[in-house]
This record gives structure tokens, C-alpha cells and sequence, in this order.
């Protein structure tokens, strides 16, 4: 058997042994160049799974030779492999950017411990991805989250303590939800296996324990979602957790949530019981609407630039639930492009501002170069990181040529598949509110008179891996073979024959 | 507490069975109630009664925080390092069957070194809380973060 073969294990024992290899060296350099390999190793891996998935269909792989639905399965479809792609391709590129970045953000004995919990965020993400058995689910979810407090309060400010808390305690209450609904399941079907799941939760779709479990799992999933109502612990933990780790999460963690809610709904209840019996599109499309609107409204008038862009990751979870909401072809795919196209334009974007925080902190300027006054006439200081700001910000709003566009355009064309002018109407509004919180960047930095023009760009292990998502953004508006026909491919799966 | 003469002598003459339980509940976990997470919490337990009685800075010179470290490390390593022989091995990750020639000899051998490296995390983590909370607020102490 080559190595190949056991691709869908390496993909997630990699970064994990990474982990407690990082805890072991106890060195900050060679805890990164582990962890940093192990998150490389794992990118390898997702592209060879992508690749084979192309080939030869659905992957499974059976954890400790016990067949499926006795033993944990591990199971690989094009949205697996494509969210695979996205969580591991971030973390290889975040990683090396984040050695520099820490350097001036977290105290150096640390720093190892950084990367161990890197290392094991990148696990928990990889295996709810790829994991076929719904506990199994719980038990990655938990180990991403519980990293995943960790890293955020690793933060400079003292706020970050509180925001991790707080994070801790709602994605707790998730979490919660999120196992009763499992046990909910297993206790009427009787596995925990989620394609033996679907099977059997056909002839008992109604009953209420069944309708109990598609509850707890909706509303346990849309907290770790952000999904609108819930999305309180978001801005504060983005904000204040540290830049490297605000740029991984906000393109990773909520995107694989959302991934754990499609895997439900279409894989497991099935979209006749979601969609057609019970009225969950239509609350659905409601609380994405009210997100789209109420979120982006709010980032407008923040004046911490990382807190507008986390208002901003709020609204955008909104066109992503809306796709969600259509049960339709393109909606879905729109749903599963936004995901990836969301993720590289808003990493771009903190880890841009991120290289904004280095510079001023070796200028000594303070903790937070980050309000508006701050950063007047900052494109003469950081000319390279303000054009990546404003070209990833493009691709929020949804300019053509930019990432962003392809998504909206799906969208656009679920919704009038559907007939409802009205929400082609309120995407395209919502998308002006975009173009009113990336403007207050564009007006701070290039229109405002600079206090000083002495240019101090942030270095360059921080700018290349900002600047290969900003292109990356761009790559995927003009070239979308990779992203749409991913997206359409899984669709098609995921919906059956209804093109 | 260190004044307090029965607590010592009493103090010293169990510490060794509560290890030695340990180890019984290790390894007896294959047969009957127990296993690594049982096994690791009664050996962090009995240096955590070490360190009430002989005060902190023994129980630090017993175990020290760097082989602290190391176990919880260590025991994930070699939890991983069981699944990944199985892949060596020819089968797959965590697959105990081709372990040894005989396969339910194999699934013993499996779950032998899992539950080892289960019980070595889990010392190593509940010592760890242990000293972190332990030492909170001592100045003389090690630096804590």
C-alpha cells in the first residue's frame, strides 16, 4: 500500500503530531519549522485527496480496519476535499507568516506554545472536515475550539481575555447543543455513522426527537456559524485575538462550521425534510437578510479597522446561509464558493492589517495603530499593504474580475431562478453597505493628510503571504475552474440530480 | 501542613500504594473496570498529595515541571505513534490487527501502548493544572504564565 492510500489519515495525524512535537522541542524555532511542516504535509495531502476525488469518486477510509458503520469512517467527497483545501492551504500560508508577526505580539517563551496550539486548531478544523462519524465530529469541534480560545487570548490587549471567555462560554452553549442533537440522533437510528445515519432516518423523519436533533444541531451549529443573532462573541474575539491568529480563523473556523451545517442538512436530514416540511429556509433567509444588513450597517461605524472587518465577516456568513437557504442548485454552489472566495479576500485582509499593528509597534507608537486617526494618509507609509487592503476589499464588495464577483453572481442567479427580484435588490444594497466601510478605508488612507511620509512597509515574510492571497483573490475571479467547478461538482452531489 | 507528624508518616506510607494502584488499574484495564484516564489521574493524584503534605516545592523536585511537559507531549506522541505503526505495518492508521502475527494478539498489543499513552497525558496535564494553580500568586515560586 503506498502512502497515497492513507492520505485521508496523514491529512489530519500530521498537524497533530506536530503538536506535541512543537510542547516537546520547547524551542520557538524549531516548534515553528515542526508545526509549519506538518501544516505543509497536511496542504500536500489535501491536494492529492482533491485530486483523487476527480479520479475516482467518493474516498473512504476506514480508522483501524473496523468497517464502516461499526468503526469511525473517514470519508471524502468534492466538499470535503475542497474545504480540506481551503483550511490547510490557509494554515500553510498563515504559518509563515505568523513567525514574524508574533515576534512582536506574544512574549517569546510563548511562542512554542503558539505553535502547539496552531497545530492543534489546524487538527480539530481538518477532522470535522473529513470525518464521516458524527461524534467524531464533536470531538474535532472540540478540540478547534478549545485551541482555538487559547489562541485568542493569547492577544496583546487585555480585552482579549474577556473575548476568549466570553467566545468560550457561547461556543460551549454550541458545543452542548451540538452533542444532545448527536445524541438525539443516535438515539433514534441507533449509529453514529452519517451515511448509515441518512439511511436510517427515513422512515422516522418526523418524529419529534429526530425534529429535536435538526433544533439542537441548527442553532448549535449557527453559534460557532456567527450566524446573525448569535454572532456576539465574534467582534471582540477577532479583534483582539492576535493577527495571525484573527487572519486564520476568520477564513477557516466559521467557513467549516457552515461546511458541518450543509453536512447535516443535505447529507444526513436530507434537504426534503429541511427544506420542504419545516419552515427553516424561510427563518433562514431572514436571519441571513437581517445579518447582510444589520452587520454590515454596524461595521461602518466602527472605528477599529480589525473590528470593522469582523462586522464585515459577520455580514458575509449572511450570503453564505442565504445560498444555504434557496435549496437550490446554484444557491448551494454560491453557498460553497462564497466559503473559499470569503476566506482568501478577509485572510488577505487581517493579515494585512496585521503587518499594519508590526509596523507600528516597531515604530513604538502604542498597542493599537488601528483607528481611523491612525491611520490617515497611511498609504504613503504602507503604500503595498493599503492596495492589498482596497483589492481584497473589492473583492467583498463583488467587483467583476475579483473573487467575490463569482459568488455574488451565483447568488444573484438563485435568486431569480426563484423569481424574488426583491432579493436580487437587497444583494446588490448590501453590497453598496460594502462599498461604504471599504471607502472609509480608502478615505483614511489615501485622502487624509499623513502625519508623517517616512515609508516603513511591514517586512516582507508578513507581506508575500498577504499579498499571495490578495492575487489569489483576484486568480479565482478570472480563473474559477478550480473554485465554481469545485463548487458545482459538490453541489451536484450534494442535491442530487437537479441541475 | 508539613508540622503535621501524622499526616507525614501516614502521608508516606500510602503515597507508594496509591501508585501502585495506578499501575494495577493500567493494567488491569484490559479485564475489568479502569484504564489509562483512571490510571493517570490516581498517579497525578498521589503527587498531588505529596506536594499538599511535603509542600510544592518537593512534589517539584519529584517531578519537575519540564518532565511535566514532556509527559503531556509524550503521550500523544506515543497514542499517534501506535496508529502510525499501523500504517508501517501495512494496515491502516490505528489498525491493532497487523500489529503482531496473531491478530487478537495484535488488538491487545494496540490498546497496551494507546492506554500507556493515554495514562502518560493525562498525569502529565492534571499535574500540570496542578503546579499552574498551585503556584499562583507564590513570588518565591517559578515564574507562571
Amino acid at each position: 500500500m503506498s502512502l497515497l492510500a492513507h492520505a485521508p489519515a496523514l491529512q489530519v495525524v500530521l498537524p497533530l503530531v506536530s503538536a506535541p512535537l512543537a510542547v516537546l522541542l520547547r524551542h520557538r524555532n524549531a516548534a515553528f519549522a515542526v508545526v509549519t511542516a506538518g501544516a505543509w504535509a497536511a496542504f500536500a495531502a489535501a491536494i492529492a485527496l482533491w485530486l483523487q476525488v476527480g479520479e475516482s469518486g467518493v474516498i473512504s477510509y476506514h480508522i483501524g480496519n473496523w468497517a464502516p458503520p461499526w468503526g469511525i469512517e473517514y470519508r471524502v467527497d468534492r466538499l470535503t476535499s475542497f474545504v480540506l483545501l481551503l483550511v490547510s492551504g490557509m494554515a500553510s500560508i498563515v504559518l509563515p507568516y505568523s513567525r514574524a508577526s508574533i515576534e512582536r505580539e506574544i512574549p517569546r517563551e510563548l511562542h512554542y506554545l503558539y505553535y502547539a496550539m496552531f497545530g492543534l486548531c489546524l487538527t480539530g478544523l481538518l477532522g470535522m472536515t473529513i470525518t464521516g462519524d458524527a461524534f467524531n465530529i464533536f470531538v474535532f469541534l472540540e478540540i478547534s475550539s478549545l485551541s482555538t480560545y487559547v489562541l485568542i487570548g493569547l492577544g496583546r490587549d487585555r480585552r482579549a481575555l474577556s473575548a476568549s471567555y466570553r467566545y468560550l462560554i457561547m461556543g460551549s452553549i454550541g458545543a452542548t447543543f451540538i452533542v444532545l442533537g448527536i445524541g438525539f440522533l443516535y438515539l433514534m437510528t441507533g449509529t453514529l455513522n452519517l451515511a448509515d445515519m441518512a439511511v436510517r432516518i427515513r422512515d422516522i423523519e418526523s418524529s419529534r426527537p429526530v425534529l429535536a436533533a435538526l433544533a439542537f444541531l441548527t442553532v448549535g451549529i449557527s453559534l460557532k456559524v456567527a450566524l446573525f443573532p448569535l454572532h456576539q462573541w465574534l467582534p471582540n474575539a477577532y479583534t483582539y485575538a492576535p493577527s495571525a491568529v484573527t487572519a486564520f480563523l476568520a477564513a477557516t473556523a466559521t467557513k467549516v462550521s457552515v461546511y458541518v451545517l450543509i453536512r447535516f442538512y443535505f447529507s444526513v436530514f436530507g434537504e426534503s425534510l429541511v427544506f420542504a416540511k419545516l419552515p427553516l429556509p424561510e427563518i433562514m433567509l431572514l436571519l441571513s437578510l437581517l445579518g447582510m444588513f444589520a452587520a454590515n450597517f454596524i461595521a461602518i461605524f466602527q472605528d477599529n479597522l480589525k473590528r470593522l472587518f469582523a462586522y464585515s465577516s459577520v455580514g458575509q456568513i449572511g450570503y453564505i446561509t442565504l445560498g444555504l437557504s434557496f435549496d437550490s442548485f446554484n444557491g448551494l454552489a454560491a453557498s460553497i464558493v462564497h466559503l473559499f472566495n470569503h476566506g482568501i479576500a478577509k485572510g488577505a485582509i487581517f493579515l494585512l492589517i496585521g503587518g499594519i499593528v508590526a509596523a507600528g509597534a516597531k515604530a513604538g507608537t502604542g498597542p493599537l495603530p488601528l483607528s481611523f486617526d491612525r491611520l490617515a494618509g497611511l498609504s504613503r507609509r504602507m503604500p503595498l499593504t493599503c492596495f492589498g487592503i482596497v483589492i481584497a476589499g473589492l473583492s467583498l464588495i463583488g467587483v467583476p474580475g475579483t473573487a467575490g464577483f463569482v459568488s455574488k453572481w451565483y447568488l444573484i442567479l438563485a435568486a431569480m431562478d426563484k423569481g424574488q427580484w426583491w432579493l436580487v435588490a437587497a444583494i446588490l444594497a448590501s453590497s453598496l453597505l460594502a462599498v461604504a466601510y471599504v471607502w472609509r478605508f480608502v478615505e483614511a488612507a489615501y485622502f487624509r493628510p499623513a502625519a508623517d511620509e517616512v515609508r516603513r512597509e511591514a517586512p516582507l515574510s508578513m507581506l508575500l503571504p498577504a499579498w499571495l492571497l490578495v492575487l489569489g483573490s483576484i486568480w479565482f475571479g478570472l480563473d474559477t475552474s478550480v473554485t465554481l467547478g469545485s463548487a458545482l461538482d459538490a453541489a451536484q452531489h450534494l442535491i442530487g440530480s437537479k441541475p | 501542613m508539613s508540622r503535621d507528624l501524622i499526616l507525614r508518616v501516614i502521608g508516606k506510607l500510602l503515597i507508594p500504594f496509591i501508585l501502585l494502584f495506578a499501575v494495577y488499574v493500567q493494567f488491569h484495564g484490559d479485564f475489568g473496570p479502569g484504564g489509562g484516564f483512571q490510571a493517570g489521574v490516581i498517579l497525578a493524584a498521589a503527587i498531588v498529595f505529596y506536594a499538599l503534605i511535603f509542600g510544592l516545592e518537593n512534589a517539584r523536585q519529584v517531578v519537575p515541571d519540564w518532565l511535566v511537559e514532556t509527559m503531556l507531549a509524550c503521550g500523544v506522541l506515543i497514542y499517534a505513534g501506535v496508529g502510525l505503526a499501523g500504517i508501517f505495518l501495512g494496515g491502516n492508521y490505528l489498525d491493532y490487527f497487523v500489529l503482531d502475527h496473531d491478530a487478537i494478539h495484535g488488538q491487545h498489543r494496540g490498546i497496551f501502548w494507546v492506554e500507556v499513552g493515554v495514562a502518560v497525558t493525562v498525569s502529565g496535564v492534571m499535574l500540570k493544572i496542578f503546579y499552574m494553580f498551585a503556584s499562583r500568586g507564590n513570588l518565591n515560586g517559578p515564574e507562571d504564565y
